[in-house]
C-alpha cells in the first residue's frame, strides 16, 4: 500500500571493517517502497552496523546507499531523510512528550507544530499525554513516543533498532502488531533490526537473515522457514533436526544404518545433511508413510498448544531428535517405543 | 485516522518540505564549526595554558642561561649540593609525616561516614570541608595564635611551633579534606552480599574488614597518600607562615625566582617538584587499571547496621577531629578580631580596615573577579570541552585532547606558576603583555584546576544516553542547538558543582598566583602572605577569614540554587514509580 | 554571565582611558607599606597629571629585580631604596644623573657624591633594638645595652633579626658590625649571635612587630616601626646599643632610559623638596636636609650622634661577597621568603 511519499531503498555491496574485524562483507539489499524489512541475525552479525551505515551514523568503507533516487552514501545524517527509533528510545528526559515529538519540527510555525504533535499522538494512541515527561511513562508508552518523534517530520524512511528488546514478552507481542499496523497504514518504508525471530516473522514483509556480515537469505518469512537457503538460516529460524548422511544413491541417503528416501535425486556419491522441522515428523502415523523408522522416546514436554518429544531413532543411537505434535496426537503414544515417519517432502538436503 | 490518507497531508499540519533541506545544510555547517572548530580551539587553549608553560620551564631548567642558574651543569651542581639535599630531605620528611598522619585519620573519618550508623553525618561532613574554603596559610596563622610563643595553648608544647611540627600540623589540616574526599569515594559503595557471605561463614568483623573493606579500598588509600604527599611537598603557604628555621624546596623555588631572579635554578627546582606528582599519577593509573570495579552488575548496596560500641568509638573520633578543625578555624577568626594580641584582647574590626593599606580592598576585589571569571568562563569552557571530547566522533584529535586534559592533574600549582613566569615573561613572546594581568591569572587558574572539573563534566555527560546526539541528528537538529536544549539542562547540577569548585579554588589558591601577580592584580591570598610577611598577622588573619566567609557563602548559595533547581526539575529527574 | 563580561570590559576600558589621561609612573620602592599611601597622595596633589604605580618589596628583592631587568627596565624611577643598592645600580650604569631642585639644601653626605648626582637621599634609618619589657620580666631577661650583650647565652632563640639578603635593615646591621668590629671579629660576633637568633625574618620591620607582640622578646629592627609601635601602646623599650648604630640612607633615583623622563624628574624634584621633607619627618628622626627634623620623644636627643661612621662605597662594593659569606654561614635559619 505505497503512498506518494514512500521510497524504495537500494544498498549495494557495503563493506565495513573495524580494525581487523570485518563487520559487513559485501551486503546488498533492495527494499521496495512501503515494505517492512527485518534484518535478523545473532549478536555481532553486523545488522546494527548496517542500519547505522544507512543512517549515516557510521561510515561504510565502500559501497553505495540509495534512498529513493538520491545517493546518500556520503551524506551526513542530517542530510539523509529518515526517522530512527533506538533500542533505548533516547527520549530527551528534560523535555515533555510534546517537546520531544516536536524536536525535529523547527522552522515551522508554532501552530503547525502543535497540530502535528497532536496528530502524531493520536496516531500512536497516546492522545492527551503532551505534558508528561518520559520518566513518567511505561516502556511501551516510551516506545510509542519515540516512534511519534521519529515520524513527526514525515521522513521517507523509518529505521528501527531492536525496538522491542527493552519490553517484556507480553507487551512485546501486542506492540509488534500495533507497530505493523501503523506501518501499513502510513505506508512508510521501514527497516527493522532484531535478533528475535518471532518479531521478524510477525512483522516483516521480507526478512534478511544476516550472519558474519553477509546476507544468508533474503525472502519472506514463509520461504525462510520452509525453504532455508543455508544451514545457518535453517538453524537460526525455528527448531530443526539434522541427519548427516555419508552416501546417497539413487534418491536415497544412508544415514547411519538407515535408508532415507529423499525428495530429490542427488548427483553421484554425495555427502551432507538432511534437515527436517520437528512439526513435520509424524509420530505413530495411522497410515503407512515413507521413511518410517522405529524410535525410542526419551522426554516428553507439554508446551500448552503442542507437545515436544525428544527421541532417538533405534538405528541411529546417540543422536537426539525433536518432534512436535498436537495434543490430539498424544493418545497414539503408548510407552517409550514408537514409530516416526520423516516424509520426504519435508526433508531438505544440504550438501 | 483514515488509512488512505497520508499523514502529512493533514490540513493544519502542513509541514514545509523545503525547510528540511535548508535546515539540514545550515545545521551541517554549524555543527562542523562547533565540533571541529571547538576541538581545535580547545587544543590551542590546552597547548597555550598547559603544555607550553611546562615546556618553557623544562627548557629554562635544562638548556637555560647559566648565569641564571640553568643548564645541565647547573642542574648537576644543584642536585649534588649539600644545601639541595638538605632541602629535599626536609621536604620529604615533612610530606611523608603528614601523609602518614592524615591518611589514617581521614580513613577513620570516611569509614565513620560511609560504613557506620553515627548520627549527624551531614554536620561532620560539612565541618570537614572547612580547610578547603580558606588558603593554606590560615591553619598556619591559627597555629601561631594557638601554639606560638604567645599562644593560648603554648604550655602544651615543649618546643615552639615554628619549624617541623608547625608545618606538619598546618599541612595536615590543609590536606585533610582532600584525603577525605578520595577515601569517601573509595569507601562509598560496597556489595552487601559479600558481608552477608562473610558473616554466614563465621568471619569476625575484623576479618571481614580486612578481606572485604580493606582490599576494596586499598587503591583509594594509595591514591590518598600520593595526593597528600604531592600537595605537601609543593605547598607554599604553611611553611611561609610557621616554617621558622625549617626550609623546604617549595620556598627555595620562590626564593630563587623572585628573591634572586635565578630563573634557571627555579626551573630546576620546579622540575624536581614535578616528579612526585608525575610518579604518583602514573602509579595511580596503573593501580586503577588493575583494580576491577568493586560493584558488579548484580551487587546489592551495603547498608551498615547499627553497632553501639563501634558507632560510639567512631563518633568520638569524628567529633574530636571536627573539634580540632573548628578550634583551629575559630581561633583564626577570633584572632582577626583581637585588637592587639596578646596585650589588648578587646575585640574590634581594626584589622579589617584594609583601605589603610595601599591598594586597599583591591586584593579582595581582584580575588572576587578572578574567582567569578574562572568559575563562569572556566565551567563553560571545560563543560563544552568535555562534550566535544566525549560526545563526538572519536578521532586522533579527541584522543589527544583527552590525554592533554589529564596533564594539569599531575602538575602542582607551584610548577604552573613557574611555567607561566618562564613562558609569559619572555620578551620575545607576543603574549608577554599578559604577564602580571588578571587575565593571565584567570587562565592559569582554569588550567590548574582543569582536570577535576573536566572529569566531573565527563562523568555527567557519560550518564546521558549515547544515542541522544544520533537522535538529534536524525531529526535534523544541529548539535549546537541540541547542546543547549538538552545536554546542558540535564547536566546543570554537575555544572553548578564545577562552578563552585572553580570559585573556591580560585579564592584560596596561592602557589601559582604568588609568581604571577602585579600590584594591579594582587589577590586576597597573596595579600595574606604580604601582610604576614610585614608582621601584620592580624590583618593576615582578617583577610583569610574574609576569604573563608566568601567561599563558604558562595558554596552555600550554589548549593541552594542547585537544590532549587533539582526540586523544579523533579518531574523529569525522578521517574514516578508504579507505572 | 554576559553582564559580568560587560562590566569587566567596561572597567577595563575605564581604566585604560584613565591611564591615558595621566602619565603613569612605575616607581619601585622599599618604603614601608604604611607610608606608601601618604607619599603618593602628597606627590599627586602637587602633580595631578602624574599617577604613581608602586611596585613594593623588600630592599633585597627590589634590588635583585632591578638588576634582572637591566636590559629591559620596567621601572621609571626609584623612590625610597637603600643608598647602597642605588650605588650598585649606578655602578651598573642604570641611573640617570639629575640634579633636583633644592639639591643645595641636601646634606653632602646624604647624596651621591658625583655632580649631577645619580641618587639623592630622603632620610636615614638606623638600627634599633626593640625590647619587650613584659616578656623580659616574665622570662627574667636582662636588658641589653651593647651589641656584645646580645651574645649572652641567656638570650638563646629569643632574638629575631632581618635576613640581610632580602632586607636593607639586615644588611645595614651586618655592614655596620663588619665595619665596627673589623672583618674577623665581625664574623666571630655574628657566629655567636647566630646561636641566639630564633628566626631571620624577611622584612626589616617584622622583628620589631614580633617583639611588640611578645612573640620574641628582642627584635633587631630600625627606629620607624619601633617608634610607631611604642606610640600604639606596645610594651617596648627602644635600645640603642652603645657601640653605635648602623644606618642606611633611603634615596631616590631615576632609571636610565625611562620613557617618562620629564615625569620622573618631577618625582626626583618632589622627593628632595621641602614638602617631602615635611612628610618624611613624621617617620624619621634624621633627614637628608638638615635642620628640619624634629626630635622624637621616644628617641634620645643625641640620636644622630650615635650613628657610626659609614663607608657606603665599601658597603655597596662588597655587598655580593658579604651576602655570599653570610648565606654560607647562617642561611639555615632564614624565615621563608614570601612576597
Amino acid at each position: 500500500m505505497a503512498t506518494p511519499h514512500a521510497v524504495s531503498m537500494k544498498v549495494r555491496n557495503i563493506h565495513k571493517g573495524f580494525g581487523a574485524f570485518k563487520a559487513l562483507d559485501g551486503i546488498s539489499l533492495d527494499i521496495a517502497a512501503g515494505e517492512l524489512v527485518c534484518l535478523l541475525g545473532p549478536s555481532g552479525c553486523g545488522k546494527t552496523t548496517l542500519l547505522r551505515c544507512i543512517a549515516g551514523l557510521e561510515k561504510q568503507d565502500n559501497g553505495t546507499i540509495v534512498i529513493g533516487s538520491r545517493d546518500v552514501s556520503d551524506l551526513p545524517p542530517q542530510a539523509r531523510d529518515y526517522g530512527i527509533v533506538f533500542q533505548s528510545y533516547a527520549l530527551f528526559p528534560n523535555l515533555s512528550v510534546e517537546q520531544n515529538i516536536g524536536y525535529g519540527l523547527n522552522g515551522n510555525s508554532r501552530a503547525t507544530i502543535k497540530a502535528r504533535v497532536t496528530q502524531m499522538l493520536e496516531l500512536v494512541g497516546l492522545a492527551g499525554s503532551e505534558k508528561k515527561y518520559p520518566g513518567q511513562l511505561s516502556g511501551g508508552q516510551q516506545q510509542r513516543v519515540a516512534l511519534a518523534r521519529a515520524l513527526a517530520p514525515a521522513p521517507s524512511l523509518l529505521l528501527l533498532d531492536e525496538p522491542m528488546s527493552a519490553l517484556d514478552a507480553r507487551v512485546r507481542e501486542h506492540l509488534c502488531g500495533e507497530l505493523r499496523e501503523l506501518q501499513k497504514r502510513l505506508g512508510i518504508t521501514t527497516l527493522m533490526v532484531t535478533h528475535n525471530q518471532d518479531e521478524a516473522m510477525l512483522m516483516a514483509d521480507r526478512i534478511a537473515v544476516i550472519n558474519q556480515g553477509r546476507v544468508e537469505q533474503y525472502a519472506s518469512a514463509h520461504d525462510i522457514y520452509r525453504s532455508p537457503a543455508t544451514p545457518f538460516v535453517a538453524e537460526f529460524v525455528g527448531q530443526g533436526n539434522w541427519l548427516p548422511f555419508e552416501r546417497s544413491l539413487d534418491g536415497h541417503a544412508q544415514v547411519g544404518g538407515l535408508h532415507v528416501r529423499l525428495p530429490v535425486r542427488l548427483p553421484g556419491e554425495s555427502r551432507g545433511r538432511l534437515f527436517c522441522r520437528p512439526e513435520s515428523v509424524v509420530v505413530n502415523p495411522p497410515v503407512h508413510e515413507d521413511n518410517l523408522f522405529s524410535a525410542h522416546l526419551h522426554e516428553l514436554t507439554f508446551l500448552g498448544n503442542r507437545c515436544r518429544l525428544r527421541f532417538e531413532l533405534d538405528a541411529l543411537p546417540g543422536h537426539s531428535l525433536l518432534a512436535e505434535v498436537e495434543p490430539d496426537a498424544m493418545p497414539r503414544l503408548t510407552g517409550a517405543d514408537m514409530w516416526v515417519a520423516l516424509p520426504p517432502r519435508s526433508l531438505q538436503v544440504f550438501v | 485516522m483514515d488509512a488512505e490518507t497520508p499523514v502529512s497531508a493533514g490540513s493544519q499540519a502542513r509541514l514545509n518540505p523545503q525547510l528540511k533541506d535548508t535546515l539540514a545544510s545550515n545545521g551541517v555547517i554549524a555543527d562542523r564549526l562547533f565540533i571541529k572548530g571547538g576541538q581545535w580551539l580547545l587544543l590551542a587553549l590546552l597547548l597555550l595554558t598547559v603544555v607550553f608553560p611546562l615546556a618553557a620551564m623544562l627548557w629554562r631548567g635544562i638548556a637555560g642561561d647559566a648565569s641564571q642558574g640553568g643548564g645541565m651543569q647547573a642542574a648537576i651542581t644543584l642536585v649534588s649540593s649539600a644545601n639541595f639535599r638538605w632541602l629535599l630531605g626536609n621536604s620529604l620528611k615533612v610530606s611523608l609525616t603528614v601523609a602518614l598522619i592524615v591518611v589514617p585519620l581521614a580513613y577513620a573519618f570516611a569509614y565513620a561516614l560511609q560504613r557506620t550508623c553515627i548520627r549527624a553525618k551531614p554536620l561532620w561532613r560539612g565541618i570537614s570541608l572547612l580547610p578547603l574554603l580558606a588558603p593554606s596559610m590560615l591553619p598556619g596563622i591559627a597555629l601561631i595564635y594557638l601554639f606560638g610563643n604567645q599562644g593560648v595553648l603554648r604550655g602544651l608544647l615543649s618546643d615552639n611551633i615554628y619549624g617541623f611540627w608547625g608545618i606538619v600540623i598546618g599541612q595536615a589540616i590543609y590536606t585533610f579534606p582532600h584525603a577525605l574526599m578520595v577515601l569517601l569515594s573509595a569507601l562509598a559503595l560496597a556489595d552487601a552480599r559479600l558481608f552477608d557471605a562473610a558473616s554466614s561463614m563465621g568471619a569476625s568483623p575484623w576479618r571481614a574488614f580486612r578481606s572485604i573493606t580493606w582490599s576494596g579500598s586499598r587503591q583509594g588509600v594509595f591514591a590518598a597518600l600520593c595526593l597528600v604527599f604531592t600537595l605537601c611537598i609543593t605547598d607554599f603557604g604553611v611553611p611561609v607562615v610557621v616554617g621558622g628555621d625549617y626550609q623546604v624546596l617549595a620556598l627555595e623555588a620562590y626564593k630563587a625566582v623572585v628573591g634572586q631572579q635565578q630563573f634557571g635554578r627555579g626551573a630546576l627546582i620546579g622540575m624536581v617538584l614535578l616528579l612526585p606528582a608525575l610518579l604518583s599519577f602514573a602509579v595511580d593509573l596503573w593501580l586503577r587499571r588493575r583494580q576491577r570495579d568493586a560493584m558488579g552488575g548484580r551487587a546489592q548496596v551495603y547498608h551498615p547496621r547499627p553497632s553501639r560500641g563501634r558507632d560510639l568509638a567512631f563518633l568520638c573520633t569524628t567529633a574530636l577531629i571536627c573539634l580540632a578543625l573548628l578550634g583551629v578555624f575559630g581561633m583564626a577568626i577570633y584572632s582577626s578580631l583581637v585588637k592587639f594580641w596578646p596585650y589588648n584582647l578587646s575585640l574590634s574590626l581594626d584589622h579589617y580596615a584594609f583601605s589603610e593599606l595601599p591598594g586597599g580592598w583591591l586584593a579582595y576585589r581582584n580575588s572576587l573577579v578572578l574567582a567569578g571569571c574562572s568559575a563562569l568562563f572556566g565551567s563553560l569552557v571545560i563543560f563544552t570541552g568535555a562534550y566535544l571530547i566525549e560526545k563526538t566522533r572519536q578521532t586522533a584529535l579527541t584522543q589527544l585532547l583527552r590525554l592533554l586534559s589529564f596533564v594539569p592533574m599531575a602538575v602542582p600549582g607551584l610548577v604552573f606558576g613557574l611555567g607561566y613566569v618562564f613562558f609569559f615573561n619572555q620578551p620575545n613572546n607576543p603574549l608577554s603583555g599578559l604577564y602580571g594581568t588578571l587575565t593571565l591569572l584567570v587562565l592559569c587558574t582554569i588550567a590548574h584546576f582543569f582536570t577535576t572539573a573536566q572529569m566531573t563534566a565527563a562523568a555527567a555527560l557519560r550518564q546521558l544516553d549515547g544515542e541522544y546526539e544520533a537522535a538529534a541528528l536524525s531529526l535534523k537538529v544541529p548539535l549546537v542547538r541540541h547542546f543547549f536544549r538538552v545536554t546542558l539542562p540535564i547536566c546543570l547540577p554537575a555544572l553548578l558543582d564545577i562552578i563552585r569548585y572553580l570559585f573556591v579554588s580560585a579564592m584560596t589558591t596561592v602557589s601559582a598566583a604568588i609568581f604571577l601577580y602585579s600590584p594591579d592584580s594582587v589577590l586576597a591570598a597573596v595579600a595574606v602572605l604580604n601582610m604576614d610577611d610585614a608582621g601584620n598577622v592580624g590583618g593576615a588573619a582578617a583577610m583569610s577569614t574574609l576569604i573563608l566567609l566568601t567561599s563558604a557563602g558562595v558554596s552555600l548559595l550554589l548549593a541552594g540554587v542547585s537544590r532549587g533547581l533539582l526540586r523544579r526539575s523533579q518531574a523529569w529527574r525522578q521517574p514516578t514509580p508504579g507505572l | 554571565m554576559f553582564k559580568r563580561t560587560a562590566l569587566a570590559a567596561g572597567l577595563l576600558a575605564a581604566c585604560a582611558f584613565h591611564a591615558q589621561a595621566n602619565t603613569e609612573l612605575t616607581v619601585y620602592t622599599a618604603l614601608e607599606v604604611e607610608q606608601l599611601k601618604a607619599y603618593k597622595e602628597a606627590f599627586e596633589k602637587q602633580n595631578p597629571d602624574i599617577e604613581i604605580k608602586w611596585v613594593r618589596d623588600s630592599t633585597g628583592i627590589v634590588t635583585a629585580k632591578l638588576l634582572a631587568e637591566k636590559e629591559r627596565p620596567q621601572a621609571d624611577a626609584v623612590w625610597g631604596l637603600a643608598g647602597s643598592s642605588l650605588a650598585i645600580l649606578k655602578q651598573q650604569g642604570m641611573l640617570e644623573a639629575y640634579a633636583p631642585a633644592n639639591l643645595d639644601k641636601i646634606g653632602s653626605n646624604y647624596r651621591d657624591a658625583a655632580n649631577p648626582p645619580s641618587w639623592v637621599g630622603m632620610d636615614v634609618w638606623a638600627a634599633t633594638i626593640c625590647f619587650n619589657t613584659v616578656e623580659a620580666e616574665k622570662q627574667g631577661l636582662p636588658k641589653p645595652t651593647k651589641w656584645e650583650d646580645l651574645t649572652n647565652p641567656v638570650y638563646k632563640d629569643k632574638i629575631v633579626m632581618p635576613n640581610p639578603a632580602s632586607s636593607g635593615t639586615g644588611y645595614l646591621d651586618v655592614s655596620a658590625w663588619l665595619q665596627t668590629f673589623g672583618e674577623a671579629q665581625g664574623w666571630a660576633y655574628m657566629d655567636k649571635l647566630h646561636a641566639n637568633i630564633g628566626q631571620y625574618t624577611h622584612s626589616g620591620s617584622k622583628p620589631c612587630k614580633l617583639a611588640a607582640a611578645g612573640e620574641f622578646p628582642i627584635g633587631i629592627s630600625f627606629e620607624y616601626p619601633a617608634v610607631q609601635l611604642k606610640r600604639k601602646g606596645a610594651p617596648l623599650d627602644i635600645v640603642l646599643p652603645k657601640e653605635g648604630l648602623g644606618w642606611e640612607i633611603e634615596a631616590t633615583g631615576i632609571i636610565k632610559g625611562t620613557a617618562h623622563l620629564a615625569a620622573a624628574k618631577k618625582l626626583a624634584d618632589f622627593s628632595a623638596s621641602r614638602e617631602a621633607m615635611d612628610l618624611y619627618k613624621a617617620n624619621f628622626a634624621v633627614l637628608a636636609q638638615p635642620g628640619i627634623a624634629e626630635r622624637f620623644q621616644e628617641l634620645p636627643a643625641d640620636y644622630e650622634q650615635r650613628l657610626i661612621k659609614n663607608d657606603f662605597n665599601w658597603a655597596s662594593e662588597n655587598r655580593d661577597k658579604i651576602l655570599a659569606e653570610w648565606r654560607k654561614r647562617y642561611d639555615g635559619k632564614s624565615e621563608p621568603l614570601p612576597q
